[in-house]
């Protein structure tokens, strides 16, 4: 029971953060067609933040400080992302692809420049050290707190999509971009705004991260699959998608990877993945439009 | 390239390029040399296998280091076999302790199996992979990341499986090929011709390919997926042979890899390599076989050279180079050579033009 409940808690943890991860790019995937694989280096660059204020400020607040510091720095990196390159690119998505992998590659190289090829090290404040013990399971209070940290970005994200006017709008563009424009939305600068909070929650991602391991220039690259994958099975642009695919698929990821080994448990992922795509082959939840499927 | 030249031209350009590489290029270079180009020309049959899935196909495979690490993997297993010869171990299975060989590896013994298996087995895992994906209408972007997912895994599971897969180091010290010994230079040479030949088999296949009525409705789904099924045709089965033969042609690469290159590895085969295959292709110009096989040249050359002199200036080349192709000229090196000869020497040719892109990946409303 003990071990159950060790992997239900473990899968809902690196679920959670998948979540964080998959919402940026489900969202770009979605409204703009835009593959961001840069994303996982958003990821990176918020996990260096947590680091570089922890040397900055000491270990206990700087973490509480990092996390809105590290949404404005990846936020900023994807706007200029976005204004750099990705506009041009919209409507070609394989292109994005590509175009943002040599950006993450590049990316990559300069934090191994800056910071160093080996991985550097986040000490978890005091106050998030130790464990809870229930039914005879320990639950590190790092877990914990990175899943309530995932609950209040959810929820924010949510509040701002169902009751602002600019989640409004972004919902808009993203069922329909045509006719968002017709009605007078400026699409452009909602796209904009969609590219700086998709990024920016990956910088809380990274900074979440600091607290499962060391954070290194390829810290991204280790999550950006499996986000990917989450937004294949969760449906484009979907936030509900999104959360329940990072869930389960966190959750299988911990269960198959206990009852058989690390490496074989990504195949198993897979497979199930394919075998679910027989059934639902646009995700668990579909835009209902009236395009070719 | 050849859009405005005439078939007899264009077959003395293919014989002339193919003297150049069998007579004149190992007289010219050194076996050092000579090795690596022979490394490059592998390269190129993989990249004419993407460009016939991505450029005439509109299928970006990621997985394509999957494939060649499947052919890769059955010729190292057989020439690790042969070399332990017949009742004995492969010399790293002894090191992690393994007793009996494994089932896996029983197969692999036999040339037939092995060699076929190199080309066959990567051609079935595609059909199959294709088959689920693309029966479901799953494509695009979608299908991107789902051959890059597999291709993850893939890796993930040999570096796991250490006592099958010899684990992070892969099969490392492949000295003999069927008998003859790697180090001399004589074999050296006849291996070099062998993936001359085999690059030209590929390529005249590919052409084939497109050229038939085939290869004209792969580039109508290409284009335009949900017209050609309205026409009748089903892009199912188009796709799935595609990728297949695309496939095929990396199991072929990645088993001519292996003794040129005495080693096959994980990190041969993973996502990183994978992506670089994309780009080879791109730089060369998708859509142009020539251009893919120049492009797979082209960017090999400047890696080894680059990467030798300025390890960390390489990384940021590379990525640099993605960026400004695929953002700034998305039909590569052979887009530009047309451009050019469109816009100086022949103003009024006529050669149809392959699309690049569209709106052919995605359902979203763009």
């Amino acid at each position: 029971m003990d071990a159950f409940l060790g992997q239900v808690f473990t899968g809902l943890s690196v679920g959670s953060v998948l979540i964080l991860i998959a919402l940026g790019l489900t969202f770009t995937f979605g409204q703009m067609g835009v593959i961001n694989m840069a994303h996982g280096e958003f990821i990176m660059a918020g996990a260096y933040t947590a680091y570089m204020l922890q040397d900055l400020m000491g270990g206990g607040v700087s973490l509480l400080v990092a996390l809105p510091v590290a949404f404005f720095i990846a936020g900023a990196m994807g706007l200029l992302l976005e204004l750099v390159l990705i506009r041009r690119l919209y409507g070609r998505p394989l292109d994005t692809l590509l175009v943002t992998w040599g950006v993450s590659l590049m990316l990559q190289q300069l934090a191994r420049d800056i910071f160093g090829a080996p991985n550097v090290q986040v000490r978890a404040p005091g106050w998030l050290g130790g464990s809870l013990h229930v039914a005879g399971a320990s639950f590190s209070i790092s877990r914990i707190f990175i899943m309530g940290l995932v609950v209040v970005c959810v929820v924010g994200i949510w509040l701002f999509l169902t009751k602002l006017p600019q989640g409004a709008r972004m919902r808009a563009v993203m069922q329909n971009r045509q006719l968002a424009s017709c009605s007078g939305l400026k699409t452009h600068s909602i796209d904009r705004l969609t590219f700086f909070i998709g990024s920016g929650l990956a910088g809380i991602a990274g900074v979440a991260l600091t607290l499962l391991g060391s954070t290194g220039p390829t810290l991204g690259t280790n999550y950006i699959v499996d986000a990917f994958l989450v937004v294949v099975v969760g449906g484009l642009g979907q936030l509900k998608g999104a959360v329940i695919a990072a869930i389960g698929l966190g959750l299988l990821n911990s269960f198959v990877e206990y009852g058989t080994s690390a490496s074989l448990a990504k195949v198993v992922v897979f497979v199930a993945i394919v075998g679910f795509l027989q059934v639902r082959p646009q995700g668990l939840f579909v835009l209902k439009s009236r395009g070719l499927a | 390239m050849g859009g405005g030249l005439t078939p007899w031209k264009r077959r003395a350009i293919f014989l002339a390029v193919g003297f150049v590489f069998i007579v004149v290029a190992p007289a010219a270079l050194s076996t050092f040399r000579l090795a690596l180009l022979g490394k490059y020309l592998c390269f190129a049959i993989i990249a004419v296998g993407i460009d016939l899935a991505w450029g005439y196909g509109g299928m970006l495979t990621i997985g394509q280091g999957l494939f060649f690490g499947l052919g890769g993997y059955s010729m190292g297993m057989f020439l690790k076999l042969q070399e332990a010869g017949p009742g004995n171990l492969p010399d790293f299975m002894t090191w992690s302790g393994v007793e009996a060989l494994p089932a896996m590896w029983k197969p692999f013994s036999n040339p037939v199996v092995a060699l076929t298996g190199a080309v066959l087995i990567p051609m079935t895992v595609a059909a199959a992979l294709g088959a689920l994906i693309f029966r479901r209408r799953v494509r695009g972007a979608y299908f991107a990341i789902l051959t890059q997912a597999l291709t993850l895994a893939f890796a993930i599971l040999l570096v796991g499986q250490q006592g099958i897969t010899g684990g992070t180091n892969g099969l490392t010290n492949v000295t003999t090929f069927m008998g003859y010994d790697l180090n001399d230079p004589i074999n050296q040479r006849s291996l070099y011709v062998l993936i001359v030949l085999c690059l030209g088999a590929v390529y005249l296949l590919a052409r084939q390919v497109v050229e038939s009525r085939y290869g004209r409705v792969l580039m109508a789904v290409r284009d335009r997926e949900d017209r050609v099924r309205f026409l009748g045709y089903n892009p199912t089965t188009i796709k799935i042979i595609a990728f297949s033969i695309s496939a095929g042609m990396a199991g072929l690469a990645g088993a001519l890899f292996v003794p040129v290159v005495g080693i096959i590895s994980p990190a041969l085969v993973g996502i990183v390599p994978s992506i670089e295959m994309v780009i080879w292709v791109a730089l060369g110009g998708r859509g142009t076989l020539i251009g893919a096989v120049v492009g797979a040249l082209l960017v090999n050359y400047a890696k080894t050279t680059l990467s030798e002199a300025y390890p960390s200036g390489w990384l940021y080349f590379q990525g640099l180079l993605f960026v400004v192709v695929m953002a700034f000229a998305p039909k590569g090196v052979a887009g530009l050579w047309k451009m050019y000869n469109e816009r100086f020497r022949r103003p009024k040719s006529a050669a149809s033009e392959p699309v690049g892109h569209g709106a052919e990946a995605l359902d979203v409303p763009v």
